[in-house]
């Protein structure tokens, strides 16, 4: 079971502001999913291993050697909004 | 003669008979979008002046080709048809968009799809539904509807799209067109929007199975720039094609024939296996225990990373920013939760929040951990019969295309779409779905083939030999 | 301080030593890693962490950490990965920092030092992982903003911690100066630490001797010097005891 206040609580850790109406709606869509995805609880997987990677793949690097940056102009042209070369974002109080 | 109808290579031959210009099949591709793009609406973006480039290379691809809103063109838009990415211009070339312009294609425009490929009918997208071309009141599926939709319409000749847990084949299926999804680290996802990265896989959709290894041969390979794509020879996959299957064992996993599979898909696909039975291939029904289990794995591990991978889009450097109207917080925090608020349609707010769960403290080991526990046995399930199987045989998608909003407000009928697809992603394999047969609606239904991977030869081997014996794959729309 | 002798009181600190590498580029693209540039002039979209755009490991961060992990007497583990830890903060652009937690590249080392009657002592190491730095905030209080710069985003790091074995502030300074005699020797880093290429935070708390379990601890960040550190030390073992003696309880905190 999952409550409005716990719907509200990964809200808050996915930082996404919802309003009261929607946590509600999400609690039950939530609800209804996770108790679907709980028929995984029949099966026992205590010896199994993780897969979090179909490849066996190891040892993938790159030399340390210098590739060319992006300009200034070019990376912040992306930006929404920029200051004197930085990218500039409301103040964050410490 | 309608160029836009014809295949790229029946369009190549006819370039290199000067029977056609590039031009004029680009021009016969902007006519079709012209006519038909206000009803099926497959296009977010479309690009008025593709250049041609006079190419002399033999090797030359100058074909129209549509592009799904994921992955990144230097200095154009690319959103994922999200709102939060609005105004996003990537500063670089995604390495798949690279292989495409060395290759002369011509792009014509980015296709629509699920917000952040979040979907399986292209209804979540800010900028509306895309219209399955056969039967305009239907969904074409999704992700990658627009992609599927813009081929089946003849307003591309043919398109890319990704596939996280059938985003290319459940599609194709819908639009009768065909769908493949390479083995996972066969293409570069580099400059791919991700969704989820275990799972996502670029791919081609084309109108047939010669297509779809040709446009394969120029997207695939290794890219130093993707630590996950695969440091293997790329074979010419169009040497792949061959009219014979005489010999080849096929499993028909008894799990996909059960309860919620629409009958007239089922008939189709069994006509299917025997044209193939007929050709010389034997089949046997065979069984993957964990298939009812897909669905629920895939969930846990395509919205956990994507929980993660989508954290990124707050408001900081690009697309929108949102600022609260009253300080709850802090400036910057209420930027946060304000950005997300309004640049996540509801779908994608579903889905970080069902993968942010399952990765929260607490919940981590009976959801996620859990997942991939599951992911184990189900990728064993297939190890296990492709040491006795060159393939494994099945529909795409249980039903044909269903109606626009008619499961919009039931998330987990959505998601059980996915059903045939999905375990193609968490096990990394290949998988191609062509055309099979047509409802009595007039819906196209889908054919799906699974081999292991890196074994993409033997899928289009079998894809072709079963579309020479058939001609599901010369029907085109009117529109 | 009380002599050794009537003390009541133990010391226990443990350290973490966040290490800049120089490497000639970041952990995880090809921007030079280079210090005191002009702002945002060494990013690309691997390290601004734009949309598409993936992590590829530099394998001289590895020998690095490697070779730092053989100097302090680490097991190197022949399997690692590489984890994500996810936070919400503008100088984080992906809004997680890619770090190992599980399987970290060095593992249960240790360091010698000389503690205060001239007697050889070993302190554990935890552990050592490689990570990736942060970018740069730079608050503008005239115009009501912050600002950030990228050139640092993923410079590589190796997280050095200790076990909590450390017994007093002197230890702690000898620790860091042998610590930061073998990291020279081995030429992966030039630990200046005002340049921000060797950073140490201490998780400080003080207990009865004779007691095992740990006492309520206070973290002391972003001390800009050796001396700083043994000075923060001492101040937080005086306040701790202090408080203890006159009946408050400590509450945790970061002191920064």
């Amino acid at each position: 079971m999952i409550s409005e206040k716990d719907v509200q609580y990964v809200a808050g850790l996915a930082r996404i502001h919802l309003k009261d109406e929607e946590a509600n709606r999400l609690t039950k869509d939530l609800e209804k999913i996770l108790d679907y995805i709980n028929k995984l609880d029949t099966l026992d997987v205590t010896d199994v291993q993780p897969t979090s990677h179909v490849l066996p793949l190891k040892n993938v690097y790159r030399e340390d050697t210098v590739r060319p940056s992006l300009t200034q102009q070019e990376s912040l042209k992306i930006s929404v909004d920029q200051h004197e070369g930085s990218f500039k974002v409301p103040k964050v109080i410490e | 003669m309608e160029l836009n109808k014809l295949t790229a290579h029946e369009l190549l031959d006819l370039i290199k008979n000067k029977k056609a210009t590039p031009q004029e099949i680009l021009g016969s591709v902007h006519e079709q979008i012209e006519k038909s793009e206000k009803d099926v609406k497959a296009y977010v973006r479309i690009n008025e002046n593709t250049v041609v480039a006079t190419a002399s290379d033999e090797r030359s691809v100058p074909i129209p080709i549509g592009i799904k809103d994921n992955m990144c063109i230097l200095d154009q838009e690319t959103t994922c048809s999200s709102k939060i990415l609005k105004g996003f211009k990537a500063p670089y070339n995604a390495t798949v968009i690279d292989k495409l312009k060395k290759s002369g294609a011509l792009l014509i425009g980015n296709t629509n799809m699920d917000e952040f490929a979040m979907g399986s009918s292209t209804e979540n997208s800010c900028y509306g539904t895309t219209h399955n071309p056969w039967k305009l009141d239907c969904v074409p599926g999704g992700s990658s509807g627009g992609s599927a939709a813009a081929v089946a319409a003849n307003e591309a000749i043919w398109a890319i799209g990704s596939d996280t847990g059938g985003s290319i084949r459940q599609p194709a299926s819908f639009c009768g067109v065909v769908g493949m999804k390479p083995t996972y680290g066969r293409v570069s996802r580099y400059g791919l929007i991700a969704f989820a990265s275990s799972l996502d896989q670029i791919g081609p959709i084309t109108k047939d199975v010669a297509d779809s290894a040709l446009l394969l041969n120029i997207i695939a390979g290794y890219d130093e720039r993707d630590s996950t794509s695969v440091d293997m020879p790329v074979p010419d996959y169009t040497q792949a094609l061959e009219n014979n299957v005489k010999g080849l064992k096929i499993g028909i996993p008894k799990e996909y024939f059960v309860e919620g599979l629409d009958p007239e898909v089922k008939d189709a696909v069994m006509t299917a296996i025997e044209v193939l039975k007929k050709q010389g291939a034997t089949f046997e029904e065979v069984s993957l225990p964990h298939t009812d289990y897909g669905i629920a794995t895939y969930y846990i591990t395509a919205t956990s990373e994507a929980s993660s991978n989508l954290a990124r889009y707050d408001g900081v450097q690009y697309g929108i920013r949102e600022l609260a109207k009253k300080t709850r917080k802090s400036p910057l925090l209420d930027m946060y939760d304000e950005t997300r608020a309004v640049g996540f349609g509801a779908e994608v707010k579903r889905r970080i929040m069902l993968g942010t769960y399952s990765l929260s403290s607490g919940y981590y080991d009976a959801y996620y951990l859990k997942g991939l526990k599951v992911r184990t046995l189900i990728k064993n399930d297939f190890d296990k019969l492709f040491a006795d199987f060159d393939a494994i045989i099945g529909p795409t998608s249980p039903t044909t295309a269903f109606k626009i909003g008619d499961r919009v407000n039931d998330p987990l009928s959505m998601y059980l779409s996915d059903i045939y697809t999905v375990s193609a992603n968490l096990s990394g394999i290949p998988a191609i779905s062509l055309p099979c047969g047509f409802s009595k609606e007039k819906l196209p239904i889908g054919l799906h083939i699974m081999t292991k991977p890196f074994a993409e030869e033997m899928l289009f081997r079998i894809a072709y030999t079963y579309e020479q014996n058939t001609q599901w794959h010369k029907q085109r729309v009117e529109l | 301080m009380t002599a050794t002798a009537t003390r009541k009181y133990e010391t226990v600190i443990g350290l973490e030593v966040h290490l800049q590498f120089d490497t000639a580029t970041k952990i995880f693209c090809g921007c030079a890693n280079k210090f005191g540039e002009t702002p945002n002039t060494l990013t690309c979209p691997v390290c601004l962490g734009l949309p598409g755009a993936l992590p590829v490991v530099n394998a001289k961060a590895l020998e690095y950490a490697i070779k730092v992990g053989l100097a302090l007497n680490c097991t190197i583990n022949p399997f690692v990965k590489f984890d994500r830890k996810n936070y919400f903060y503008p100088d984080c652009p992906k809004a997680y920092q890619i770090s190992q937690f599980d399987l970290p590249i060095c593992s249960n080392g240790h360091l010698m030092i000389e503690t205060a009657d001239g007697e050889p002592k070993k302190i554990l190491i935890n552990r050592a992982h490689l990570e990736e730095d942060a970018g740069k905030l730079i608050h503008d209080n005239a115009n009501n903003c912050s600002l950030v710069d990228y050139n640092r985003t993923g410079t590589p790091l190796l997280e050095i911690v200790t076990e909590p074995d450390l017994r007093s502030a002197e230890e702690a300074y000898n620790y860091l100066q042998n610590l930061k005699l073998t990291l020279q020797y081995l030429n992966v880093s030039d630990c200046d630490m005002e340049k921000g290429s060797l950073r140490c935070d201490a998780n400080i708390s003080i207990r009865l001797i004779g007691e095992t379990k740990l006492g309520t601890k206070t973290e002391l960040k972003n001390m800009n010097s050796f001396k700083a550190v043994k000075a923060g030390l001492e101040h937080e073992i005086n306040r701790h005891e202090a408080a203890l003696e006159s009946g408050q309880t400590i509450v945790q905190e970061t002191r920064l």
